[in-house]
């Protein structure tokens, strides 16, 4: 999408993960989706009087394990207090890291070359959830909030991009490319939907070559289709408002993903005084070179590297089939198509098939093994299955587990093989050639009686495209 | 003797620190947290470019726990110490503002 | 009252119950309560419950931890699972915390047994405990005097022979000021020695917990039950426990000791004189005495007096009226907070979250904390310099001995320059202990503080127990 008239909009995005660790970042409750309410909480995440908060090592390692995929500088680093009063908040201040952060300095190649660079991504801790009785549910015109603490302190890395971004699709890229990296490093579960990954925008517009723009805050888009949506709207607003003569307030804005536009939740008068000094109840974090070193070898391949490798397994890949790899390394299904290929699969049909077949059966992917698929392709491959029969078989592994080979002999999948169906048309071509001659001309609906006929020949084994491919040939 | 600070910011900082000061109070507040730092005028005038903050005294570094769970506290605990609790959370009366 | 190292072994051999010795101690202790306002809180059955137990154990011939059967007073600002805690303030009026602070599971598993909490100024901030939402407590030598504070109810129940022992928390003197005003021996440790863990905190980076008690050896006894890692605190020493007790007849011979000038000036007459006195004493003992000059000391009251306010305007925002203690209602919760805070904490109490939160304030930040936090880092250096020259330092502890109600609360700083020789140990994470010597206005007793680096609470022991001797009262 193009902004008219020679505007440019100017992003940038700050990317909030909570971390995989078993317990919060300070304290020793269970850092647990889905909870009871008030079940995962101590003195020190409720913020009793006190309590103390104690660094948990876990979440430093998976912090550092970010820094490095985002190829940042790792440095000594101090925890600060944010101060600032609100309920959700325990201690009515956020332990989070100020201006010595523990990873700087880094960036992100996207998929369509660009760079986008990381000014940082450092650790704090969330807050507590609160929900709004009264009114819509939303906190505007509520009488009562309730609170639940089970996510207070639960650690997050935030992430937080250089002003680079100039599209909305390139946010989305960035945030998609991002949340592949943080689930290949370990660190995170990318569950948008569970709010275990939060993008907050932040968009201004100029006209190329000036001065950057006022910018505005979107905050808590929780997918990657409402952050492209709220920042496509956002900046089109800032256009119209400046190219009507109106001045761009700073201001956080809130996206409705119903009506589709963003709206004022805070305008930034004065700038919110957070009071940032050390926390002296932390001492000064400075992960030796010995452990940096142990954190960098274990860690796995990235996706753009594993893209890069699955790629150049195929022969000259088409767009269609790049996009197929995208999803294969997205959904962490290489494994299978690697040793599909590895026993000798066709690069190109094991990955339609994991992008295709197996995309849609994530939640039972552990009941199909590798040896399963790479057979069923085989047997796809060698014309002993139609691709019909083929992608049966994969479902029903989905679905139950199993042999490839006894699925499809209880199913009576038995391909005729390409030659003998080749035959048959042959001989049904000559036997019928009024029809056959109304279908050259253009009778698509003749296709429908010549695959009757087939099936009724082959007693239903033959495979309906085939014959459509094979008429279609023949033509 | 004019105060450090203008009675404008004392009460700037009491709305900061959730602080209801009578006219009365912010007077007398002006007045003695103005001594205070008067008082302290004795390290502004001090050059102390190349000193660096300590941060802890003894140099203790890199205090970091196992990612281990350990017991939470009970809810009926938790919530019997709420001045007003409901549906197994803590109620507050309504908030006007979003989060920072 | 016999010293707690004394009743400690009566009860191990079972010349007495640790019934017996908790009875007495609640006994004293309501003989004098309502007049001296020392305790906010005592439970008879629980202590007694507790002392039964213990009683129990010894029966079956288990052997018990080194305070078993000692009463033992607890400061109103650390927490005890299930028994009130105020810090003396209304914001937390009724409070039961859930836990125990890390200090009471070490006092419980050595045996000693708490009989109650004690009367402090609210939220540790004050020096004569006429801060407290709950009333004054009374000097017991002296009930028309303060006690000293903040640790005031502390130091009046040893004082008073209520306990033996009792414990209390130092921020910029508020264990060893009111020790020496009532006439008793009180130490702040080295920073991180004691756990802070279940300490309501007042200033983060200066609190420490510390023992009260009548005699040098007692004192010694406790900050042993008291001190060693804690995991669940981040800025606690990583050593266990040192040994102190087997220490405290190492005597002074061939020390050096500084007396150091910025810590005696400015003080009364009768003052300076105890200190002089202490000097002569430990010259006599064989240590080496070096006059020294720590310019650099002077800065501390100016630097602490923007540190701790700091720390604990942002220490007590959590005091909010959400999810424990006090609320007043109101439409809105930024409104509630308000109202909460406005009727629970006193006027101290909001002098210093101002002054705090004006220190930290954009704008002001670099002016007033970032430079305090500098001259923290050049007392440290100078106090260093220091103990190169000599291993211990002597001063007074106040600048006078206890002082009638009411004369200095109608001037802050009046307060704050009680502190001013207890601060820079503060200030630099050191130890120091201050032992009674000689006496002052009216017969009132004196405090004489021995200061030394990290670690170094055996020796200061050593030379607290020299002057204990020659002051004759042990």
């Amino acid at each position: 999408m193009n902004l008219p008239n020679g505007w440019e909009m100017v992003v940038g995005l700050e990317v909030h993960t909570e971390l995989l660790t078993r317990s919060k970042l300070f304290c020793g409750c269970a850092n647990h989706f889905g909870a009871e309410p008030n079940t995962n909480v101590c003195p020190v995440c409720l913020g009793l009087p006190g309590s103390l908060p104690v660094l948990n090592e876990d979440a430093v390692e998976l912090a550092m394990r970010i820094g490095m995929a985002l190829h940042c500088t790792i440095a000594p680093s101090t925890f600060h207090r944010k101060n600032y009063f609100y309920p959700d908040q325990s201690k009515d201040y956020q332990i989070t890291q100020y201006d010595l952060p523990i990873n700087s300095a880094g960036y992100l190649d996207l998929p369509d070359g660009s760079r986008v660079s990381i000014e940082r991504a450092h650790m704090e801790e969330d807050t507590g959830k609160s929900t709004h009785l009264g009114g819509s549910g939303r906190l505007a015109g509520a009488d009562r909030s309730l609170v639940d603490y089970n996510r207070c302190g639960v650690p997050l890395v935030e992430i937080v991009s250089g002003p680079d971004i100039r599209s909305s699709a390139q946010a989305r890229d960035y945030a998609s490319e991002l949340r592949g990296i943080l689930i290949a490093t370990g660190a995170s579960d990318g569950r948008l939907e569970e709010g275990s990954m939060r993008f907050d925008a932040n968009v201004s517009v100029r006209k190329a070559n000036d001065p950057l723009g006022t910018r505005c805050e979107i905050k808590n888009l929780n997918s990657l289709r409402s952050l492209q949506r709220a920042i496509e709207f956002e900046a089109l607003r800032q256009v119209e408002l400046l190219e009507d003569g109106g001045t761009v307030r700073q201001e956080t804005r809130h996206w409705d993903e119903g009506l589709g536009e963003t709206s004022t939740l805070r305008v930034k008068e004065d700038a919110d005084d957070y009071r940032y000094f050390r926390d002296p109840d932390l001492v000064e974090l400075s992960p030796d070179q010995a452990w940096q070193d142990r954190v960098r070898a274990a860690l796995p391949p990235m996706p753009a590297e594993r893209r890069a490798k699955l790629t150049a397994r195929l022969v000259n890949p088409v767009p269609a089939q790049l996009d197929a790899v995208e999803v294969v390394i997205d959904l962490g299904l290489e494994p299978y198509v690697n040793a599909a290929i590895d026993a000798g699969a066709d690069p190109a049909l094991a990955i339609a098939r994991a992008a295709n077949e197996l995309a849609g059966g994530l939640d039972d992917i552990a009941k199909l093994t590798s040896a399963a698929f790479t057979t069923t392709v085989l047997l796809e491959q060698a014309g002993e299955l139609s691709s019909t029969q083929a992608k049966t078989v994969l479902s029903e592994l989905l679905a139950n587990g199993g042999d490839p080979k006894a699925i499809a002999a209880a199913k009576g999948f038995e391909q005729l093989s390409s030659d003998s169906l080749g035959a048959t048309v042959a001989s049904l071509i000559e036997a019928n050639p009024d029809e056959w001659s109304r279908y050259r001309d253009g009778d698509e609906k003749l296709a429908q009686f010549f695959i009757g006929q087939v099936m009724k020949l082959t007693k239903g084994q033959a495979n309906g495209k085939a014959v459509i491919a094979e008429l279609q040939t023949r033509r | 003797m004019s105060s450090p600070l203008t009675r404008d910011e004392v009460a700037y900082v009491a709305k900061l620190a959730r602080l209801r000061l009578s006219d009365e109070e912010l007077t007398t507040f002006t007045s003695q947290l103005g001594q205070v730092l008067e008082h302290a005028a004795d390290m502004s005038t001090l050059d102390l470019a190349g000193v660096v903050a300590t941060a802890h005294p003894f140099g203790l570094v890199n205090v970091l726990r196992d990612d281990v769970i350990r017991p939470s506290l009970d809810r009926d605990v938790v919530l019997a110490m709420a001045p007003e609790a409901d549906d197994g959370r803590f109620a507050v009366p309504s908030i006007l503002g979003e989060a920072p | 009252m016999r010293s707690a190292l004394a009743i400690a072994a009566d009860v191990r051999e079972g010349v007495l119950s640790a019934a017996t010795t908790t009875a007495t101690a609640l006994g004293a202790i309501h003989a004098r309560n309502e007049e001296l306002n020392v305790f906010l809180h005592v439970d008879d059955e629980a202590a007694l419950a507790l002392a039964a137990s213990i009683d129990d154990r010894i029966a079956r011939g288990e052997v018990l931890g080194p305070l078993a059967g000692v009463p033992i007073a607890i400061k109103d600002n650390l927490c005890q699972t299930g028994v009130p805690t105020t810090c003396s303030s209304k914001i937390l009026d009724g409070w039961r915390p859930p836990y125990n602070a890390t200090v009471i599971d070490r006092l419980l598993a050595a045996g000693a047994v708490p009989v109650g909490k004690t009367n402090l100024d609210e939220f540790a901030m004050g020096s004569s405990t006429e801060n407290s939402a709950f009333g004054p407590t009374r000097n017991p030598l002296d009930p028309t005097r303060v006690p000293g504070g903040s640790s005031g109810g502390s130091a009046a129940a040893v004082a008073a022979d209520m306990t033996p022992l009792s414990i209390g928390s130092d921020t910029g003197g508020s264990i060893r000021q009111p020790a020496a005003l009532c006439g008793i021996v009180g130490m702040k440790p080295t920073y991180g020695l004691v756990s802070r863990y279940g300490l309501i905190a007042f200033a983060s980076s200066l609190d420490q917990i510390g023992p009260f008690a009548k005699t040098v050896a007692d004192a010694a006894l406790l900050l042993e039950v008291l001190a060693g890692h804690d995991p669940m605190d981040s800025t606690s020493l990583r050593e266990p426990s040192p040994s102190l007790l087997s220490h405290v007849d190492d005597g002074v011979a061939g020390k050096r000791i500084g007396i150091v000038k910025e810590l005696y000036e400015g003080a009364d007459e009768s003052v300076i004189e105890a200190v002089m006195g202490a000097v002569a004493v430990l010259r006599e003992a064989g240590a080496t005495i070096v006059e020294l000059s720590i310019p650099e000391l002077r800065l501390g009251l100016s630097a602490y007096y923007l540190i701790a306010p700091a720390e604990a305007s942002s220490n007590l925002a959590r005091f909010d009226g959400v999810r424990f203690g006090l609320r007043v209602d109101a439409p809105d919760v930024t409104a509630m907070m308000e109202a909460t805070r406005t009727a629970g904490f006193g006027a101290e109490v909001k002098r210093r979250i101002m002054l705090g939160t004006y220190a930290l304030s954009a704008g002001y930040f670099d002016a007033y904390y970032g430079q305090a936090l500098k001259v923290r880092t050049l007392t440290i250096d100078a106090f260093a310099r220091a103990y190169r020259e000599v291993d211990v330092l002597i001063g007074a502890t106040t600048p006078g001995v206890a002082f009638e109600f009411g004369t200095k609360t109608k001037d802050p700083m009046a307060m704050y320059l009680n502190d001013v020789f207890t601060i820079p140990t503060n200030l630099a994470g050191d130890p120091a202990v201050s032992v009674p010597f000689g006496t002052g206005e009216a017969g009132l007793p004196i405090g004489v503080q021995l200061l030394g680096p990290g670690r170094s609470e055996a020796q200061l022991f050593a030379a607290a127990r020299v002057l204990e001797i020659a002051d004759g009262r042990s």
